[in-house]
This record gives C-alpha cells, sequence and structure tokens, in this order.
C-alpha cells in the first residue's frame, strides 16, 4: 500500500510539473532519465534476478522505435497504440531470445544478445520504408490537451511507463515468480531438482523484460522527431541498462531506480556541462568501481551500514 | 510393484558410453546402496533418474509411470527428491529460504514444515544464516534438507557423506535412517564403504557403465568381480 502511494504521488508531481512553467529543457533532460529507468528496472528482471545477462538492450529499444514508426506511417497510428504495439514486439523478441537460453548460459547467452543487437540493426538499415541508414524525419502531431508542448508530455507518458515498469518488476521480485528466478540465477540445476520450471521463468522474464524495453523505445521518434538506425540501436543503451542496475544493486526493485536516476542525471549534467563523449566514460568509470569496491550496489551498501548498527 | 524401475538404460556422451544398458528395481521403502569406482556411472545413471540429463536408450518407470522423457522439475513434483555430490545451495539465500523454494514449488506446504525439517536434521539453528556461510557438513545437511522440503517418496543422496569426518558421518546415517523409517525409500550413492554397507539393505556395484554384481552388503565385499573393480586385477 505505502508502495502505491509512494508511486501515486510521484507520478502526479511529474504530471504537475509538466503542467508547471517549469524551464522546458528540465522534461528534455528528464525524459531521458525516465526512459532509462524503464530500461534498466526492465534489464534487472532477467538480468538481475535470473542472472542471465542481456547487452541486447538496443535490440529491443531500437525494434521498439520502429515498431512505433512503422505504425505511425502506415496508419497515423497514436502513441498509446504505438507503445502497446512496440511492447508486443518486444515481448516477441523476449521470447525468442528466451529460447536461447535454452542452450546457452552465462557468457555465451550475453555475446548471442549482442548478436541480436547487430542483426537488428542491420535489418532497419536496409529497409527502405523507414528510411534505411539515412533515417527518417518525422512530424509530431498536435500536442494533446492539457499540455504546453510534446516534451512535456512525453515527459509524462514516459513516467507513466515507468511506474508500470517498476510495479512489475516489485512484483516479480515480491511473488513466487521472484525466489525461482533467484534460485535459477544462484544454481540453475538445484532450481530445477527443487521443482522450479526453469525453462518457462526464463521465458517469462524474457518476455516481460522484452516487453517493457520495447515500450520504453516507442515514444523515442516522436521525442527526436527522426529515427535512424544507429543510434537506436547503440550498445550504450545495453551498456547503460546494465550498469544503472549494478550501480544500484541488482537484487531490490529500487536498485535499478536509484542507478538510473543518478546515473541517467549524470550523465545529462555532464552532456551539458562538459561534453556528451564523456558520458560514456563515466558510466565506465562508475561500473568499474562499483563492481569492485560494492558488488551489491548502492543497496547493498546500505544494507551493510544498517546491518552495523 | 516396485517404486523405480530402470530398465535397460544407456547413456553415451559422444564416443564415451557412460551407461551401458543398466536395470534395476528399487522397491517401495527400500535402502538400496549404489557403488563403483570413479567414473563407472554412479552420478550419470542418477542423473537420468531425476532427469538432469536424458537416457539414451530405455525406460524408467517411477509408481508405473514412464517418467525418461520428464523435465526434471516435473521428476521432482511427482515425489523424485536429490540432493548434489557437490553441494548447490541458493547461496544468495538463507538455509530457510533455501527449502521454501521446494516447498513453495512442490509441496505448496506451510513454513512450520520447513521447520521442522530443520529440527529433524540438525539445522533449525542455522535458518537465517546465509547459505555461502555454512561449513562442509552443514552444506551436507542443507542438500538433504532441501530434498526433504520436496516432501519425495524417493530420495537420492549423492555422496552425501564425501569429507566428512566419522562423527559427521555417523550423524548423516542417522538422519537417513530416520527418515527411511518414515517411509521414504533412499537410493545412497558413496564412497565411504562402511557406511555403504551399514545402511543398505540391498547393494548394486557398477563397473565401465555395467552392473557387475547386485546383492546383500556381505556378498557384495566378498565378491570377486568387485574386488577387482576397486583394486585392479
Amino acid at each position: 500500500m505505502k508502495y502505491w502511494i509512494g508511486a501515486g504521488a510521484l507520478f502526479i508531481a511529474a504530471v504537475a510539473a509538466a503542467l508547471s512553467p517549469v524551464n522546458e529543457y528540465f522534461f528534455y533532460a528528464g525524459y531521458v532519465v525516465l526512459t532509462f529507468v524503464v530500461l534498466s528496472t526492465a534489464w534487472n528482471i532477467l538480468g538481475g534476478y535470473a542472472g542471465y545477462v542481456n547487452f541486447g538492450t538496443g535490440a529491443f529499444f531500437g525494434l521498439g522505435s520502429y515498431s512505433a514508426v512503422v505504425l505511425f506511417k502506415a496508419l497515423g497510428a497514436p502513441l498509446a497504440v504505438q507503445i502497446v504495439a512496440a511492447a508486443a514486439v518486444g515481448a516477441a523478441l523476449g521470447f525468442g531470445v528466451g529460447m536461447l537460453t535454452l542452450r546457452l548460459r552465462g557468457i555465451f547467452f550475453a555475446i548471442a544478445t549482442v548478436a541480436i543487437l547487430f542483426i537488428m540493426e542491420t535489418l532497419m538499415m536496409n529497409w527502405r520504408y523507414v528510411g534505411g541508414a539515412t533515417g527518417l524525419q518525422l512530424l509530431r502531431p498536435e500536442v494533446l490537451a492539457p499540455f504546453g508542448s510534446y516534451t512535456r508530455m512525453l515527459f509524462v507518458v514516459m513516467a507513466l511507463l515507468a511506474v508500470l515498469a517498476v510495479s512489475v518488476a516489485r512484483w516479480v521480485q515480491v511473488s513466487w515468480i521472484g525466489r525461482g528466478l533467484r534460485a535459477i540465477r544462484d544454481s540453475e540445476e538445484a532450481a530445477e531438482s527443487a521443482g522450479v520450471p526453469t525453462l518457462r521463468l526464463k521465458l517469462f522474464a524474457c518476455t516481460v523484460s522484452g516487453a517493457l524495453m520495447g515500450a520504453a523505445g516507442a515514444p523515442m521518434p516522436m521525442y527526436l522527431s527522426f529515427i535512424e538506425p544507429a543510434s537506436s540501436f547503440s550498445l550504450n543503451w545495453g551498456v547503460s541498462a546494465l550498469a544503472m542496475p549494478m550501480i544500484g544493486g541488482t537484487a531490490h526493485w529500487i536498485g535499478p531506480v536509484i542507478g538510473a536516476l543518478l546515473l541517467g542525471s549524470i550523465q545529462q549534467i555532464v552532456t551539458v556541462t562538459i561534453s556528451n563523449e564523456i558520458n560514456v566514460l563515466v558510466v565506465g568509470v562508475l561500473l568499474v568501481l562499483f563492481v569492485v569496491l560494492a558488488p551489491d550496489g548502492i543497496v547493498g551498501l546500505f544494507k551493510k551500514v544498517l546491518g552495523r548498527k | 510393484m516396485s517404486l523405480l524401475a530402470v530398465h535397460d538404460v544407456s547413456k553415451h556422451f559422444g564416443g564415451f558410453t557412460a551407461l551401458a544398458g543398466v536395470s534395476l528395481e528399487i522397491a517401495q521403502g527400500e535402502r538400496f546402496g549404489l557403488i563403483g569406482p570413479n567414473g563407472s556411472g554412479k552420478t550419470t545413471l542418477i542423473n537420468c533418474i531425476a532427469g538432469a540429463l536424458r537416457n539414451d536408450t530405455g525406460s524408467i518407470r517411477f509408481e508405473g509411470a514412464e517418467i525418461s522423457r520428464l523435465p526434471a522439475y516435473q521428476r521432482t513434483r511427482r515425489g523424485i527428491a536429490r540432493s548434489f555430490q557437490i553441494p548447490r545451495p541458493f547461496h544468495s539465500m538463507s538455509v530457510l529460504e533455501n527449502l521454501l523454494v521446494p516447498l513453495q514449488y512442490v509441496a505448496h506446504g506451510r513454513e512450520e514444515e520447513v521447520f521442522d525439517i530443520l529440527k529433524s536434521i540438525g539445522l533449525a539453528d542455522k535458518a537465517d544464516t546465509l547459505s555461502s556461510q555454512l561449513s562442509q557438513v552443514e552444506l551436507r545437511k542443507l542438500e538433504l534438507a532441501r530434498a526433504m522440503a520436496a516432501r519425495p517418496r524417493l530420495l537420492i543422496s549423492d555422496e552425501a557423506m564425501a569429507g566428512l569426518s566419522g562423527a559427521e558421518v555417523d550423524e548423516v546415517l542417522e538422519i537417513l535412517f530416520a527418515l527411511n523409517a518414515k517411509g521414504i525409500t533412499i537410493i545412497m550413492i558413496e564412497h565411504i564403504m562402511h557406511a555403504v554397507m551399514r545402511f543398505s539393505q540391498r547393494v548394486v556395484c557398477l563397473d565401465a557403465g555395467r552392473i557387475i554384481c547386485e546383492g546383500t552388503p556381505a556378498s557384495i565385499v566378498a565378491n570377486a568381480d568387485v574386488q577387482k573393480a576397486y583394486l585392479g586385477a
């Protein structure tokens, strides 16, 4: 109950901010941070709970963006429909990736997800309808009332997706599914012999994770008024979506949220004050520091401090 | 009718024959010992029974039903539980939580049940300890306790005593005797001869994927083939 009050309050605050005269740039940057909240939360369902490291977040994200663009261009579908469709496509790709876990574990699974990323990028690069390698300019439709600008509206949409993603991740964590996924991460053989249907749970985690990543990608083309394959399918999405939960803590649903808010904000600040290129360096350095000094992330640090008292 | 009937089971890994047509039957309530030199196929056989591996040929029937094509988790749900030779605890969980996994996924029981199991196995005071902090003998007990939480009718104990001291071996033996007294059929794989001989009512000796001899513990010890398999010609 406390959770739902908190989540509701945060969402209402996001809407109120979007309706207030706060500087437009706040929403421009905030949208990206919220996208990272969704992506890292989605990544953590598979990578954190079940221990299957996915480097291909960009494949799901980019495919979500492209699904939205196709629907928009072909049918003029509204944003809500685009998001639902992108989630469905992401879920389908997630299910396929889940089938890979039948044979691939550990580093081999991780490599396969990178391969999927490159396959998706190559496919879109060669698809004329969506602009091929040069991309496609998109004309935003009219902004819906009561929002003053399209960016403000997208900020609220992404805030809603973030609340949804975190709620799903939290539900998975505290339900019987979460315990099964943790058992899989600790020892897949032992989990199976303790009665855990490992394949089914892995398929579930991959599908849910993929759906959320796809949904997160859907509003991106409208945010940029543009889509092109190189940035849609960038490996950086995957690196960030992995680094944020690692820094925040993978065992608890709040971990990826903390990681994404922290790292995402730092990235935005660095982009404005120093340069875009330093971004990746910041992620890398922080990731190395945390893996070495605090392998359980910020949540783990907190628990340690509280435990000592 | 026997509880478990293994018929003509073979398993190959590439060109290597791990099991070559093994057949055996285990009766309800039996204490069954499986011995053999290293690499003789003991663990492969129980992996085929428990479902971690699929046998290439032959059939495995549990309570009359063919199970050799079922995934491992479904075999556990039907009543076959195992412990692992090298303990595989869920290391991020407490001892209690380790047992909650099979309780939740198989037995659908209440948490008190888990405490009873921990008490009977001597781990009650470790319930909240992280399983990665257990000692070797505690890990072996956890393996057995976790298997028990699935309420099995057949328990396969894969070298639960390897590396334990004499007193600890006796402790684990007592636990297994007590479980058997409750009606649980037990297959014991063991290298510690005095333990397996004391425990088992019937013993089968494997060598190079074949059963070379079967009988009472006393007759196994006296068997020339067994001596040859263990000590060489």
